[in-house]
């Protein structure tokens, strides 16, 4: 099994090749960057069809159901047409700036999946830094929305992208806070190490850890109940207002590529990923991935719009203590050994804490509301 | 050292997918706090009070279905109203129980609209909002079998209504109030504890029952601001003196108040019904008028209670067929004068969700 | 039942206060001079026994030879209302004073008014045109308006 060190990426160690790939370095390569593509262009469609057959029904009315058997060629549709609009640039905007937003929003979204668990040992890279690298990209794609909002040279546009980053910014520690405890679980920041560490699924260990992940990762991609970035009530369009055609297309697949990548995620961390009795792996970790993402359409559906002081009060005064208290004691009981001792103990212990942390959190110290600012 | 910050002007244009119409505001932003907002008007202005000086008296009840085009019942019967006050009109009594039933039957429609569009604004994508739709696709069909229009029904007549009730219409009634109380429950449940509108629309944008009385604010903005005003209380008109309903009203008067008394008036107009569908005569439902009305000279002013607010009428006649001038006091426009005060120092995302909850048509307002 | 307010008692006192302010009263309307219009409304307003503090509706006619100028008003607490109304004789650039001041609920309305009637309203924070473009020729509501 040869490992490469490229030069000053020597910190980085990746395993080359799985113990039973044959063919060497460039066609493992080669054959995970097409399952990789494949699969996250395949899985958005998939995903857009479950949205909006999912909320329609939520709605009473039937959602899309006339092209294709039960409308599941709908996504397939939606991509044709927009392929096939104008494309539109305002006068007034940065030509440059607004060519590469859509660009530098979705690579990452795309880069993310690069180190995904599959099934055991399937995945494009193996880093040992796994979910440090996961978070570091998916900061990127903020960068590719704020340039889409200052490109377009709109008034709306630019107060969707700030108010974009503002909560991309405040989300971003609780998010990697939740992340820690499981780290401390598992041991290792690989993505793979860590599913092969949960013989029961983290989720139990880690609930709190799961709920703030879970309301991070939702309002680090935009949806709702975190949405005002593309309010559409309020802003029309948010940050992609000015955009049709093909950079449309990309800015639509980047908002469901990353739930995708955001469920990918969760499922990888809490709920065992591709882990599971009698069917294939992967398959485990489509079903898995499904699931998870119905959850988000489910909140979507039902919940209204926080609004932007709102939001990164919630961030900064709920989301962020609540994560640090979760840290404190998940990092007591992996001192303590409980992970592999007294497992069912540090369940309804962690359960415990949870729930009376939210309530007395919630009652307390912290209230939703904000005020009337004198003009 | 406080940064220096510069205000600009967001235009939330007449197209834009939560001003409720074409209607435009350009707002002076400082940051995301609203700083100063100028309702800018005109975009649906058709010329109607124009339009009803060359149109005999009968002629003008098409032209008042497309003011409030989402209650057009309630515009139908406040103009019959002034002309029946101004020619001296006496209507059958089957007539007027048909138009309590319709005009509350309309009430409910449109305030399904206003709580479904509110809650919209306030971001539940669509979902109550298509929950509510579904109680107005019935009320509409059966608004269908009486005057066979879904939105504009040109259905009252001075003098009474335009036509009977056709027989499947009280049975589809009953039907309709059999199962209208879940749903006004299922509307409580749904939205009304939640805690995400509980802190976006409570204690934002206030109204004080001074403010609302001084800018003439009229219907569920006015009650919900704590004035217990309701112009079936306090000048009852057609047979409103018959029947027993209360008049809630709310005591802060912010957005949270507003969505909550639209619920509310909901249920008194379902009492309201159920004791018309009870008592109703049989008899003419139309008074024996001449086809070209001529009413003698002078003037009348007949309102009621719109679900926008009070809707009135203001005839001037000089014994002609047609009306010398016709004003329509608009209760959305009149409502939107404390707009500026209610909005300062509220962020972009409150500015909607206060706009949305006084709940205006434009067609009224442009006229 | 709203009472309507008869118009000759309610002049009765509005002249001892004003004298010569009512131009002509009877069981109905009330008619007022313009120059005492603001100090009648007030009176109107703050009286005990009147407290007439709900402007229902402003609006104008166009009689030929004049323009008369409606307010119906009412009062939340006795429940009674009454209309009084305004002469402008003559159609060059007829003024009259405005009572935003007042009962704020004027404001949109008499702009309405300035632009369908071309009635210039002074006192008025903000005098234009609402429904129509600032560019417009005429007054759509008079009657020699085609």
């Amino acid at each position: 099994m040869a490992t490469g060190e490229l030069g000053i990426y020597n910190l980085v160690k990746f395993q080359a090749i799985p113990p039973d790939w044959p063919g060497g370095f460039w066609w493992h390569w080669l054959f995970f960057t097409v399952v990789v593509i494949g699969f996250v262009l395949t899985m958005v469609m998939g995903v857009i069809y479950i949205e909006r057959r999912g909320m329609g029904r939520m709605q009473s009315r039937l959602g899309p159901n006339r092209t294709g058997p039960f409308g599941l060629l709908q996504p397939v549709a939606d991509a044709i047409k927009v392929l096939l609009k104008e494309n539109i640039v305002p006068v007034a905007a940065d030509k440059i700036v607004h060519w590469l937003a859509p660009v530098v929003a979705f690579a990452p979204a795309l880069m993310i999946f690069a180190v995904i668990p599959f099934a055991n040992g399937a995945l494009l890279a193996d880093l040992n830094i796994g979910i440090l690298y996961v978070v570091a990209i998916s900061s990127v794609s903020t960068v590719g929305i704020f340039m889409a909002g200052w490109g377009s040279s709109n008034k709306y546009s630019l107060l969707g992208a700030m108010r974009n980053v503002a909560a991309v910014v405040s989300y971003e520690i609780p998010l990697v806070l939740a992340v820690v405890g499981v780290v401390l679980i598992a041991g290792s920041l690989s993505l793979n190490q860590i599913v092969v560490a949960q013989e029961i699924p983290f989720i139990l260990l880690q609930p709190l850890g799961f709920l703030l992940f879970f309301i991070a990762g939702c309002a680090e991609i935009n949806r709702s109940p975190f949405d005002l970035m593309e309010a559409d009530s309020e802003i029309v369009a948010g940050f992609h207002t000015e955009y049709s055609g093909m950079k449309f297309a990309m800015f639509y697949l980047v908002e469901y590529a990353e739930a995708v990548a955001i469920s990918a995620i969760i499922t990888t961390l809490f709920l065992g990923g591709w882990q599971g009795p009698l069917l294939p792996p992967w398959l485990w970790f489509v079903v898995k991935l499904l699931l998870v993402f119905f959850a988000m359409v489910w909140t979507r559906t039902t919940l209204p719009r926080i609004r932007i002081d709102q939001l990164m009060a919630f961030a900064w005064k709920f989301l962020l203590p609540m994560s640090l208290l979760n840290l404190f004691i998940t990092a007591l009981q992996v001192l303590a050994g409980w992970p592999t001792q007294l497992i069912w103990a540090m369940i309804i212990v962690n359960f415990a804490v949870m729930a009376l942390m939210i309530l007395i959190w919630s009652r307390f110290f912290f209230r939703l509301g904000w005020g009337k600012i004198e003009i | 050292m406080a940064v220096k910050t510069e205000p600009f002007v967001l235009n939330m244009g007449p197209v834009h997918p939560s001003t409720h119409g074409v209607f435009r505001m350009r707002a002076t932003l400082d940051g995301e706090v609203v700083v100063d907002i100028e309702p800018v008007f005109g975009y649906l202005h058709r010329g109607i009070e124009k339009l009803a000086e060359q149109r005999t008296y009968t002629g003008v009840i098409p032209l008042t279905d497309r003011l409030d085009y989402i209650s057009s019942m309630s515009n139908n019967l406040a103009y019959c109203l002034a002309v029946e006050k101004l020619a001296g009109i006496k209507v059958p009594e089957r007539a007027e129980y048909i138009r309590v039933i319709m005009a509350e039957l309309q009430r409910i429609a449109a305030l399904l609209i206003a709580v479904g569009a509110f809650l919209n604004d306030c971001g539940a994508y669509f979902t109550p909002f298509l929950y509510m739709f579904r109680e107005r696709e019935r009320i509409v069909d059966l608004f269908e079998m009486a005057s066979g229009q879904r939105l504009t029904y040109n259905y009252m007549r001075a003098g009474g209504v335009s036509q009977d009730l056709p027989e499947e219409f009280m049975p589809a009634l009953r039907k309709f109030m059999d199962m209208m109380p879940r749903y006004m429950d299922e509307y409580d449940r749904l939205l009304m504890q939640n805690e995400i509108l509980i802190a976006r629309a409570k204690g934002v944008g206030i109204l004080t029952a001074e403010q609302a009385i001084n800018c003439s604010a009229s219907g569920p903005v006015l009650r919900a601001s704590g004035v217990k005003w309701d112009v079936r209380k306090a000048d009852p008109y057609s047979i409103y003196d018959h029947f027993d309903f209360d008049v809630p009203i709310q005591q802060t008067g912010d957005c949270y108040d507003r969505y909550r008394q639209r619920v509310e008036e909901m249920r008194q107009s379902l009492r309201i019904i159920q004791q018309a569908m009870e008592q109703l005569p049989s008899g003419p439902v139309k008074a024996e008028v001449p086809h070209l009305i001529r009413p003698p000279a002078g003037e009348a002013y007949a309102r009621l209670e719109a679900p926008k607010g009070e809707l009135g009428f203001y005839l001037v006649s000089d014994n002609a067929i047609a009306p010398y001038r016709c004003h329509i006091r608009p209760p959305s426009l009149i409502n939107l004068t404390a707009l500026r005060d209610m909005v300062r120092g509220w962020k972009v995302a409150d500015l909607i969700i206060i706009f949305g909850s006084i709940d205006i048509t434009v067609g009224e307002i442009d006229r | 039942m709203t009472v309507s307010l008869s118009g000759k008692e309610v002049a009765r006192k509005i002249e001892e206060q004003f004298p010569g302010s009512v131009a002509e009263s009877s069981q109905d309307t009330l008619v007022v001079r313009a120059d005492f219009l603001l100090d009648v409304a007030r009176f109107l307003r703050d009286t005990e026994g009147l407290e007439l503090d709900f402007l229902n509706f402003v609006t104008a006619v166009d009689y030929y030879d004049h323009f008369e100028v409606v307010y119906l008003l009412s009062s939340m607490k006795h429940n009674h209302s009454l209309t009084v109304k305004v002469r402008r004789y003559g159609r060059e650039n007829p003024v009259l004073p405005s009572v935003v001041g007042l009962w704020q609920g004027a404001d949109f309305q008499e702009r309405e008014i300035f632009d369908l009637f071309g009635i210039r309203f002074e006192g008025h924070p903000d005098m234009k045109r609402i429904f129509l473009w600032d560019g417009f020729q005429g007054y759509p509501l008079r009657k020699d308006f085609v």
